[in-house]
């Protein structure tokens, strides 16, 4: 099967009953997803597909239809994106081992919606941390939307 | 406040000073430094001026930060130890963890886990410390853990950067031929003021190494600090914000293998019958081998993938023998009960005669209350994994540990080779929490290891794994009874805690020996030790035989005992007819209660304490001193259709002194989100002698909807550094029950509180 991974196409030839994140993580070497739960509840695995977060723990290889894009591919080379830019700005990641998955899943949230209230980002940012960053990954939500903003 | 100033003075001068004068006996032996660990391994060109920095000829500064970096920023901390001392900036230097080494001990770790009370200044309380801070040294533990790091290194790192810096300079003196004192440095480069010539540190590396290290050593004043007291970036921010490949689990290695492990799911027991021929089918399923430790029986996956061991172990059938402890959980509170109405273990820390004083109380007067805490486990994002490759007789480890040393030990052990020959790598870790100190993941990995012919093999545990196989946060039962005089004051206070015992349980699977003598100050700690005027009081500890797998937890006792308390206290306060805070402000009398006096008035500024609360609402009070930082909070929550919102946080801490003060508010912040998630659900239970919950969605944590605002601000009155990590968690849960009580009248005595009532 083939598969668009950060705009880069593999031929990948591997059960396609496994899951997204195995493929990328085991196969493919892409380790930027993490491996958190294998049931979709924490969000550690998630990755854009056409721009939709997605859990790529549940998802099988075989059934993707469309452009995967992992953490490692939404900085325009050494320019980071504006959401990673405000994570780094306002500090977020603590042991870090999430935010590759909050990361995505507010870079989706601001592509749909430019500019979040609370409650819109109570909403979308459903990925666990249990450094308890939610307070600063709100805050830099918040001025990535800024950012963004200013940049259109 | 004369003795407050003298304090202050003296603990500023350092924790290393106070411990080598505490002890005579033995002092040669302890100031002897260990063999430094960096020479053995450095490459070529590389110029190494103690276990700390090493300088490359292409003028690359390696510091090395010998603790877990598992979020709470010690390796930036650290790093800047070295780098204000050797005055370089943060961004010109590596971080490194480094190899296991006897070099890195830490003693700070050791000093706190004795008999007295942080605050407790007593010359045997000083010289306990002393004492144990020696031990500390002979133990060689590279521990992560009791919020310590910081503490430990305070001396020690900026002397290490002093040192290096002070023949680096001399070496550009050596080389130009002036007084090495006409000499100015700043950001890594040496100039002589005379002629404007410079030198990196690079350039002189080399020549400065082997240069006798100074014998004495002036560490610069708080005054001048460029890079200590100030907010730096992480070092390791940039590869957390772009996927970098730095956790355990990101291990990749040449011709590697994968696996998983199904232990037994009662602990202590052992297969009965297994079945193997479904897992064996599972494409890509390469072999099934049996898993003997001493933390665990069970199976390991051997397979081409992650996902191919993950269905493996699923495919196994296993018949597992029976749990050597009660099978269900209200099997298990009855051992636990039954300790606390048995004759306690230990007692300690008491004063005046509180059997008496109750006695001549009025029985209107005693206020009594029982509360209890669940099992919780640590619940790391990153699942429990390790990669090890066994060759030649040789084990290599990639492993995300907080103890790197006993990690060693324990897999030379189990594979029967020399200690000397086996190497860990210590990467970072996805949380820690006190999981990451335990040995079971390595252990797993080595024995997988020796199976696969000297391929490496990366051993990834499921979360149903790692939830059902924990070293859980003790269950524990308390009875607090207080006498109140006519007037309102707290006359005696008797306290007694029942709670499984960590040391016998990790010393079992860590070492196969009992645990240590002496009393275990941690099933106390929490309650004992508080910043409280009473007249007669006493602890005391009742020991409950349950042989489920106990470990430390972020905060450890503090977790459970300081929710004890000051719901307690709060209680108390309402049958004196006080105000929570006026009630503990009233019971602070001592000089050293000083600084817990001021954290409590100061969050209680911020949050508007007394002030007219719209209806629905209420605000809930708590303070803890643990592992010597003094942290005061107030939760505010809001009630409507019968559910509990919490709305805002505001916390106090103080430690001190904050090296990074904008990392310190975050470990605030992070650790009352991570009490705070206790309170929501979360409880490990056992049916048929096996943990219930098994993922997410039946032990979750505190989400992005559920997290209050949280409002930290720092204080500096404490006469000692205090730790960060976990400090921050125990006067949560406590607040938050007492919110919950002012806003609707509801005392709530057992976690989660969420049996009780309903959270949004």
């Amino acid at each position: 099967m083939q598969l668009t991974i950060n705009g880069i196409r593999y031929d990948l030839n591997s059960d396609p009953e496994m899951p997204l994140l195995w493929a990328l993580r085991d196969i493919l070497d892409i380790k930027g997803p993490k491996f958190g739960c294998g049931v979709g509840e924490c969000g550690a695995c998630t990755v854009l597909i056409d721009g939709e977060p997605i859990r790529s723990c549940i998802l099988p290889v075989g059934d993707v239809e469309g452009a995967v894009t992992t953490i490692e591919g939404i900085a325009n080379g050494e320019n980071l994106h504006a959401v990673q830019a405000a994570w780094l700005e306002h500090q977020v990641p603590q042991c870090g081992y999430c935010q590759s998955g909050q990361i995505l899943a507010a870079v989706a949230l601001l592509n749909t919606i430019p500019d979040p209230t609370d409650v819109d980002i109570d909403e979308a940012m459903t990925n666990l941390c249990r450094c308890g960053t939610y307070p600063k990954i709100r805050a830099a939500i918040k001025d990535a939307a800024k950012m963004l903003g200013d940049k259109s | 406040m004369s003795r407050l100033g003298t304090i202050t003075r003296r603990s500023f001068m350092g924790l290393g000073v106070a411990a080598a004068g505490g002890l005579a006996v033995g002092y040669y032996m302890y100031r002897k430094p260990y063999a430094n660990p960096l020479l053995a391994m450095a490459s070529e060109g590389d110029a190494v001026f103690n276990p700390y920095v090493k300088i490359a000829q292409d003028n690359v500064i390696t510091i090395i930060a010998p603790r877990a970096e598992m979020g709470q920023g010690v390796h930036t901390t650290l790093a800047a130890l070295v780098a204000e001392e050797l005055d370089v900036s943060l961004d010109q230097i590596k971080v490194e963890h480094g190899p296991p080494a006897k070099a890195y001990f830490n003693a700070a770790m050791i000093v706190e886990g004795g008999p007295h009370p942080f605050f407790d200044e007593s010359f045997i309380a000083e010289v306990t410390r002393g004492t144990m801070n020696v031990v500390g040294k002979f133990l060689a533990m590279q521990m992560t853990g009791g919020s310590s790091a910081t503490i430990d290194a305070y001396v020690k790192m900026r002397e290490a950067g002093a040192a290096a810096r002070m023949v680096l300079i001399e070496a550009a003196a050596i080389q130009w031929g002036v007084d090495a004192a006409s000499l100015s440095v700043s950001a890594g480069i040496i100039t002589n003021p005379a002629d404007g010539e410079t030198l990196t540190y690079g350039d002189v590396a080399q020549a400065a190494a082997v240069l006798e290290p100074p014998t004495k050593i002036s560490l610069r004043p708080r005054a001048e600090w460029k890079i200590l007291g100030r907010s730096q970036p992480r070092v390791e921010g940039f590869e957390k914000v772009t996927g970098g490949r730095i956790f355990g689990i990101d291990v990749q290695l040449p011709d590697m293998l994968y696996g998983t492990v199904k232990m037994s799911p009662r602990f202590g027991a052992r297969a009965i019958s297994v079945d193997t021929s479904a897992a064996l089918e599972v494409n890509g399923v390469l072999d099934i081998v049996p898993v003997e430790t001493t933390t665990g029986s069970g199976f390991g996956i051997i397979a081409e993938n992650t996902w191919a061991a993950f269905q493996g172990a699923e495919a196994l059938e296993i018949v597992w023998g029976e749990a050597p402890y009660p099978a269900n959980t209200d099997d298990i509170r009855a051992v636990l009960d039954k300790a606390l109405n048995a004759k306690p273990d230990f007692e300690m820390g008491g004063k005046g005669n509180v059997e008496k004083e109750l006695a001549n109380t009025q029985p209107g007067n005693i206020v009594e209350a029982v509360y209890e805490v669940p099992y919780l486990a640590h619940a790391t994002m990153e699942p429990m994994n390790a990669t090890a490759q066994l060759k030649d007789g040789k084990l290599e480890l990639w492993l995300g540990t907080q103890g790197p040393r006993i990690a060693q030990g324990a897999c030379a052990q189990l594979l029967g080779i020399e200690i000397e020959d086996v190497t860990v790598n210590t990467t970072r870790m996805g949380g820690g929490f006190g999981r990451r100190g335990e040995i079971d993941f390595s252990l797993y990995a080595a024995a997988l290891a020796a199976k696969t012919d000297g391929r490496p093999i990366k051993v990834t545990w499921t979360r149903e794994e790692d939830t059902q196989h924990d070293t859980y946060r003790p269950i524990a039962k308390s009875r607090f009874k207080a006498g109140i005089s006519e007037t309102g004051e707290m006359t005696a206070m008797d306290v007694d805690i029942a709670t499984a015992s960590i040391m016998t349980s990790l010393m079992a699977r860590t070492y196969s020996s009992g645990p240590p003598p002496g009393p275990e100050k941690i099933m106390l700690e929490g309650a004992l030790g508080q910043p409280l005027t009473v007249p007669n009081v006493r602890f005391r500890a009742h020991k409950a035989d349950l042989q489920i797998p106990v470990g430390f937890w972020r905060s450890v006792g503090n977790s459970y005992n300081g929710f004890f308390h000051e719901c307690f206290l709060d209680e108390v306060s309402e049958h004196a007819g006080k105000d929570p805070l006026a009630f503990r402000l009233s019971m602070m009398n001592d000089d050293e209660h000083h600084p817990a006096r001021e954290a409590l008035k100061k969050v209680a500024a911020m949050a508007n304490w007394g002030g007219n609360l719209p209806a629905g609402k209420g605000q809930g009070i708590a303070h803890t001193l643990s592992f010597g930082t003094w942290v005061a909070q107030v939760v505010q929550v809001g009630v409507s259709d019968d559910t509990v919102k919490i709305e805002k946080v505001w916390c106090v801490a103080d430690a001190g002194l904050v090296l990074d003060p904008e990392n310190f508010k975050a470990q605030m912040m992070s650790g009352i989100v991570f009490g705070l998630s206790q309170a929501l659900d979360q409880e490990i239970t056992f049916s048929d002698g096996e943990v219930e919950q098994s993922n997410f969605y039946d032990f979750d944590a505190m989400r992005m909807h559920q997290c209050p605002e949280i409002e930290v601000e720092l204080l500096e009155n404490s006469p000692r550094m205090g730790g960060a990590g976990e400090p921050g968690t125990p006067p949560s849960t406590p607040a938050l029950a007492n919110a919950i009580f002012a806003a609707t009248g509801q005392r709530i005595r057992t976690m989660p509180l969420s049996h009780s009532i309903d959270f949004a």
